[in-house]
């Protein structure tokens, strides 16, 4: 998976748990949690969402690198 | 002969409009069959019925308004027979259906926002049809299940205008909230609130989740709300004066501890349906069910009795919530636990200043009901059970 495909993962991911927003919208480097109002539970089904469609474990010590969009893109590109 | 009647499905709830029936006369029913979808203001709900027999005869039609308690259907009971001719039709309560004008597709966007039923908004986007764009023949001209199925199919200009902006499912922001005005309205006004907070060092409880979690993938974990949860279940087993109800000037204590859990929803809004017999199940299990609950609250396709049934109810503000929160109690219920954001602040152990986790827990419970020495107990309880996640 390239960059772009992993970026389009993730938009696809966060319509699924915040369908009212646009992720397009975002910039890199904001929160998600805050700008698309996740709470914990949104935010655990994105990383089971995340870690089945690409099939890698993500441990919960990793969770922060996710908190935001370039940070998550870098981190599923690894 | 009994009557299936509309239930009450909370303290905020007045009617329902009957947008499917998934029975028909002749079907056999017994308890917990889903046997209807309700629209009410707190989105589409599937109705079960607590009875067993036949149906002999639907009295409400799909898409008709019906006030809490009107008749809904008639169901002969087992060991019954079914009257020769049906029972004489009960006279109607409710609003008459009205008829259905052909529906025109307006050319450009309305002005102001159309009201679309639950079960309309999902039909159409079967159907590729944008419903604010139909002309609704419901009640204040909403548009109903009827008008989406009576509209043409769209042609391929229609299909590619963008749609209007709106929540993918469910309620009427505008209508979810007079329902919860009803209900902490009338909370307020009946419920004299006592309120007691506490602070929870809740390492030992994070300590073992983390060493849980990381043995385990993203979709067998836990979250902290399960071990609070089970230990309010525990906690409400040793002061049972605050599970249950206050109904006609007494408390009644209920047996099941049914916990509502509170779920905002995207787009504004709050429902509490039950996780049920939390005291009974394991962590595991409570994870799976309230995952199921919190995708059915925001996603549809709660039952009727996920929101008759708490005894008690549980806010928790999750991890990036305020600091403490109090509620107010959801009647005939009598207590609610309010829980803070858990944060690093400084605690004292042993003498010395240390930076622990720590949650803020609040009860508000009715003063009718109990007193505030049963709800120090149950706070307490709930501290206690928390240091011991071992045990949960």
């Amino acid at each position: 998976m390239n960059e772009s495909d992993i970026r389009n993962l993730i938009f696809d991911v966060l319509s699924g748990i915040a369908p009212e927003a646009d992720p397009t919208k975002l910039a890199g480097t904001v929160d998600l949690r805050a700008a698309l109002d996740l709470d914990s539970m949104d935010f655990l089904n994105f990383v089971i969402a995340l870690s089945k469609r690409i099939s890698v474990n993500i441990p919960e010590a990793d969770y922060p690198k996710l908190f935001t969009l370039n940070g998550a893109i870098a981190y599923l590109a690894k | 002969m009994s009557d299936f009647v509309m239930p009450s499905l909370g303290a905020d709830m007045e009617k329902g409009t009957v947008v499917e029936w998934r029975i028909k006369p002749g079907s056999a029913v017994k308890r917990g069959d889903v046997v209807a979808v309700v629209e009410t203001l707190k989105g589409a709900i599937e109705v079960e019925i607590f009875e067993e027999g036949t149906v002999a005869e639907l009295i409400a039609k799909e898409g008709q308004e019906v006030p809490v308690g009107g008749v809904l259907a008639r169901i002969t009971r087992p060991g019954e027979t079914a009257p020769a001719q049906p029972a004489p039709q009960p006279p109607l309560p409710a609003t008459p259906q009205p008829k259905i004008p052909p529906p025109i597709i307006s050319v450009t966007a309305p002005s102001a926002r159309v009201k679309v039923s639950p079960a309309a908004r999902r039909r159409a986007a079967e159907r590729g049809i944008d419903p604010d764009r139909l002309t609704g023949t419901g009640i204040d001209g909403s548009v109903t299940l009827a008008d989406v199925e009576a509209a043409p199919a769209p042609t391929p200009a229609e299909a590619a205008l963008p749609k209007a902006a709106k929540p993918r499912w469910g309620f009427e922001p505008s209508e979810m909230r007079q329902a919860i005005a009803a209900a902490v309205s009338r909370s307020k006004r009946e419920i004299p609130h006592y309120y007691l907070t506490t602070t929870i060092d809740m390492s030992a409880a994070l300590h073992w989740l983390q060493a849980y979690n990381k043995e385990r993938l993203p979709d067998k974990r836990l979250l902290p709300a399960v071990l609070a949860l089970k230990a309010t279940a525990k906690a409400l087993r040793e002061t049972p004066q605050l599970n249950g109800y206050w109904e006609s000037g007494a408390f009644r204590a209920m047996e099941r501890i049914n916990i509502g859990w509170a779920v905002s929803l995207r787009g504004g809004g709050l429902i509490a349906p039950a996780l049920r017999d939390v005291d009974r199940m394991t962590l595991p299990e409570v994870m799976a069910a309230l995952r199921d609950l919190v995708a059915r609250a925001r996603g549809g396709g709660l039952r009727s009795s996920e929101l008759t049934d708490p005894t008690f109810t549980v806010t928790s503000l999750g991890d990036r919530g305020a600091e403490s929160v109090i509620g107010v109690i959801y009647p005939p219920q009598v207590a609610i636990l309010g829980l803070g954001r858990i944060s690093k602040r400084p605690w004292v152990v042993d003498n010395q200043v240390a930076a622990r986790p720590l949650m803020a827990a609040s009860l508000s419970a009715d003063h009718r009901a109990s007193d505030g020495h049963t709800g120090g107990l149950f706070l307490d309880a709930l501290d206690r059970l928390l240091q011991e996640p071992d045990a949960l």
